[in-house]
């Protein structure tokens, strides 16, 4: 089936099976930074924002998605010109070995997008479906509250 | 000490591009033709494979290799990822017919997509006949216990007949005399659990070959050249026909010190042509490798006064079904432990048995962990007995600046240690501030408590070690850039622990320029000099002294050519900031000017080295750990309301990076000690092999944490530094414990601390 998405802030158009997975689908057409570390929904390394919304992508067929919006950690920020979310991961040190970062990120985005004033609360209810064996999340929690006082300024 | 570019927080070097999601992991590049690799496991925890037909499964159009026992070479080996000789048994096979766990590895399809692979699975048949297996290690050595490496090839091995894969006994002083001259005697034992690393990024490898026909291997791993070694050893092809490449990683904890995937993926490649690729799911993560399981039984002898006379550590280690760093790990458990105290009379006996469950392998902490849960609640009932502050008792024994203990040299890494002085702790100051923080002062007995939710306060101390002194080798190759840069190539192994910044930063300061001004290429067998790669805490200490002595020559070889520029002599030369002077007239000239003079114009050579570095000593951090927790005496729910840790790293390279890995230790390890753990049925079989019921910490689970360094500094190690990113393992479970007797007056002996289980302790009361 075809299936048209806003992906990444463009529209596209795919030839697809609706029955890929969604996180398989994005990998194979070279979107790496969403990745894979359950395939069962319980990690959210392979989150992406849904219409604003942060799911697992790997729960997700690809016929589900037609019509809709979807970001990826490719449509944040680039080294050279990084969203303040990765910028402030970066700084504060959030960033171990990077795997869970990405969905990590998103989740933050579609918190901060929300709420720009997050609580402690609010940003680990947002993060709590993102699994992190690294960092034991203080830094990372550190580095959402700096980047929402980041995008408050801009 | 005044440092320029260390103890400072840089960005991490790879930071931004995994921030973006722009680096590239193992499986985040595409290859033409890959075939897909799926196993076949054992559904059976020990049996003999008495056929084995693929006659169906190879007809399924996509197939294109099936591999099992009858058709792969029978080479000994073993898949701990050590330093050769190994010092763990040679008792693993690419395939046997004899199957010792369930999850072992029986036939390999290798097909076209995943799905395929899958579905030949089935269509393998495989006749077992099953034998009596052992599930529960003090059965291994039982006279009527089955034999699980009866094989004639499998060697190192103990002794085969009675399960057991590694012992070692050694004793100082006179134990059985001082434990009846003590005053004082208390004796504990615990039983650790099974606990698995759970990297979020699961095992993955990809092989290939080049234009020439070599075999490239892109793999998930910590040890980069063992995996070239041993792999050799196994496909029997030279080293020089294997080129390993480990591209970023998404975490290991040890479990990535394995070689057990890269070689099947070697097989399949060469003998097909084509590109392969074996990636574990979530489910067989799990039965990749664990945390050896250990009983740990102590007793501890004191005077009246509290002053330690002698320990006696009695550690029966459970390796599962192969014997992957089976003496090593078990060893630790004595020499990162029994050195913290100062006792004339210390005796470990250590046996490490066979197990017809999941293998155990090197696991962050290795094996003190499991040591510490048992030592630290010692210490604790120990205090009880002499009616002493469980924090004054540590102060008044704990070794101190300038002393030694005579198990640094009776414990080494499966063989004897090196003696060594202590030169850098600062445990007395971190107990002090901790006390502190949790305000230890205010803490009553249990006795003295009531109502449903009861409150404790707990507390414990610990070391580790930084590297294998005498063993470990690591070694770095630095060379000018026409711009004055420099590349910086190690063999050391980047894990996600932020090695490549640190390493970056030692080279910097070395050769007074800028981190960005390195540019780091890592664990490359092709490309980089020779590092053991990451694991024993090695990596700062060890790679980072082999950055800092190359740095230093090549610093050298500067000031040599700055000298024939400047027409001056080599003593006039001082280097800063990119820029070499001679101090006498202040000429300058930049790195930029130095590099292009000996590229270019006179006398020319590449500017560049590169240097070695081995320790003779191993010096450990310490740290210092309190807890306070609420227990719910109703529902047997242990709430931790703070965990406060001070770790003493000498000096931290880049203080955020070394704080991140105190932090994700202790976050594992309060995991581990409250929610993770491994549920068996009665055959052997793991039911919780996924996050929902292993469950892990998220971020909601975290309590209050105050986590500080406390730098000292170790004049062992480059700009003062130890290792820093095991030891904060090892402090969750014996102070939680200890916080729990002291809230309700129980004392666990098995883990996870569950509602259930502090609940049946409390019944049990
Ligand atoms: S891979 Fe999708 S939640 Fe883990
Ligand atoms: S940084 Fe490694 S899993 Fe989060």
């Amino acid at each position: 089936m075809k299936i048209d998405i806003k992906l990444n802030g463009q529209r596209k158009s795919f030839e697809v099976d609706p029955s890929e997975k969604v996180l398989d689908f994005l990998r194979r057409i070279g979107l790496k930074g969403v990745k894979k570390g359950c395939s069962t929904g319980d990690c959210g390394s392979c989150a992406i924002i849904l219409d604003g919304k942060i799911v697992n992508s790997c729960m997700l067929f690809v016929g589900q998605i037609d019509g809709h919006t979807i970001e990826t950690i490719e449509g944040l920020g680039t080294i050279e010109e990084p969203h303040p979310i990765q910028k402030a991961f970066v700084e504060e040190g959030a960033v171990q070995c990077g795997f869970c970062i990405p969905g990590m990120i998103l989740a933050a985005k579609a918190l901060l997008d929300k709420k720009p004033t997050p609580s402690i609360t609010d940003i680990r209810t947002a993060l709590s479906g993102n699994l992190c064996r690294c960092t034991g999340y203080v830094k990372i929690e550190k580095a959402v509250l700096k980047a929402a006082k980041m995008m408050r300024k801009k | 000490m005044k440092f320029k570019e260390v103890n400072k927080n840089v960005n991490k070097v790879d930071g931004l591009s995994l921030a973006t999601g722009r680096a590239k992991f193992v499986d985040d590049v595409d290859f033409k033709d890959l075939l897909i690799i799926k196993f076949l496991k054992s559904p059976i925890a020990h049996g003999i494979i008495r056929s084995i037909d693929t006659s169906k499964a190879e007809k399924i159009k996509g197939v294109h290799l099936i591999l099992h026992h009858n058709n792969c070479p029978y080479i000994s080996h073993t898949t701990a990822g050590q330093g050769y000789p190994e010092p763990s048994p040679y008792d693993t096979y690419m395939f046997d017919k004899k199957v010792r766990y369930v999850g072992d590895y029986v036939a390999l399809v290798a097909a076209e997509t995943a799905d395929i692979a899958e579905k030949a699975l089935k269509k393998i048949k495989v006749e077992y006949e099953e034998l009596p297996s052992i599930l529960d290690p003090h059965y291994a050595m039982k006279k009527n216990a089955p034999i699980i490496h009866d094989e004639r090839s499998s060697t190192g091995i103990y002794n085969k007949k009675k399960n057991i894969a590694g012992h070692v006994k050694v004793q100082v002083g006179n134990v059985e005399r001082a434990l009846k001259d003590s005053d004082v005697v208390s004796e504990f034992e615990v039983e650790t659990h099974y606990s698995q690393h759970t990297p979020i990024e699961p095992h993955i490898t990809i092989t290939y070959l080049d234009e020439k026909g070599r075999l490239i291997i892109r793999t998930s791993t910590q040890v980069p050249y063992h995996v070239r070694r041993i792999c050799a050893h196994v496909l029997d092809i030279p080293e020089k026909k294997i080129r390993v490449i480990k591209p970023r990683i998404g975490g290991a904890f040890g479990t990535k010190q394995e070689v057990y995937l890269e070689y099947y993926a070697g097989r399949v490649t060469l003998l097909t042509g084509l590109p392969a690729k074996i990636e574990l799911t979530r489910e067989e993560e799990f039965l990749s490798r664990t945390r050896h399981p250990m009983i740990v039984k102590i007793k501890l002898g004191a005077s009246k006064k509290g002053i330690l006379n002698v320990i006696d550590m009695d550690v029966i280690s459970n390796t599962g079904a192969y014997g992957s760093h089976a003496l090593t790990v078990m060893f630790n458990a004595g020499s990162k432990c029994l050195p913290l105290y100062k006792a004339e009379n210390v005796r470990f006996v250590g046996t490490t048995v066979y197990t017809n469950l999941p293998v155990a392998g090197a696991y962050r902490g290795y094996g003190a962990t499991q040591g510490y849960a048992a030592l630290e609640q010692a210490m604790d009932v120990l205090a009880e007995k002499l009616n002493m502050d469980p924090v004054k008792l540590r102060l008044l024994n704990h070794i101190k600046k300038g002393e030694t203990s005579p198990i640094f040299a009776a414990l080494g890494e499966g063989k004897k240690g090196v003696p060594q002085y202590i030169k850098s702790i600062r445990l007395d100051d971190i107990i002090e501030w901790g006390s502190k923080k949790i305000q230890w002062e205010k803490r009553k007995p249990y006795t003295k408590k009531t109502g449903r939710y009861r409150k404790g306060k707990g507390m414990g101390i610990f070391m580790q070690g930084s590297g294998i002194p005498l063993v470990d080798m690591a070694s770095a190759s630095i060379k000018i850039n026409d711009d004055g840069s420099f590349n910086l190539l190690v063999g050391a192994t980047d894990l996600g622990t932020g090695s490549d910044t640190v390493l970056s930063q030692i080279a910097a300061e070395a050769l007074k320029t800028t981190t960005d001004n390195i540019v780091i290429y890592s664990s490359d067998t092709d490309m980089t000099p020779f590092d053991v790669g990451a694991y024993a805490s090695s990596t700062t200490y060890i790679s980072g002294g082999a950055v800092k002595v190359t740095g230093e020559k090549v610093l050298t070889q500067i000031k040599k050519v700055a000298a024939e520029m400047l027409k001056c002599d080599i003593k006039d030369i001082e280097c800063e900031n990119r820029i070499a002077k001679n101090k006498k007239n202040n000429k300058k000239k930049t790195y930029g000017d130095i590099a292009k003079y000996g590229l270019y114009e006179k006398n020319q050579f590449q500017i560049g080295y590169i240097g070695s570095h081995i320790s003779p000593v191993s010096p450990p951090p310490f740290m210092a750990v309190f807890a306070e927790i609420e227990v719910d005496i109703w529902t047997g729910k242990i709430k931790v309301l703070k965990y406060v840790c001070g770790v003493d790293c000498g000096t931290a390279i880049h203080p955020k990076l070394a704080e991140g890995q105190v932090e994700g230790a202790a976050v594992n390890g309060l995991s581990y000690a409250l929610t993770e753990g491994y549920i068996f049925d009665k055959k052997g079989r793991m039911l919780n092999n996924n996050f929902q019921d292993y469950k892990i910490f998220n971020i909601e689970d975290i309590p209050k944490l105050e986590i500080k360094l406390f730098p000292s500094y170790e004049p062992s190690g480059p700009y003062g530094a130890k290792s820093v990113s095991e030891i904060g393992i090892n402090g969750p479970v014996p102070v939680l414990s200890n916080a729990l007797y002291n809230a309700v007056g129980v004392r666990p002996t098995r883990y996870p601390l569950s509602s259930e289980y502090v609940l049946k302790l409390l019944e049990e009361k």
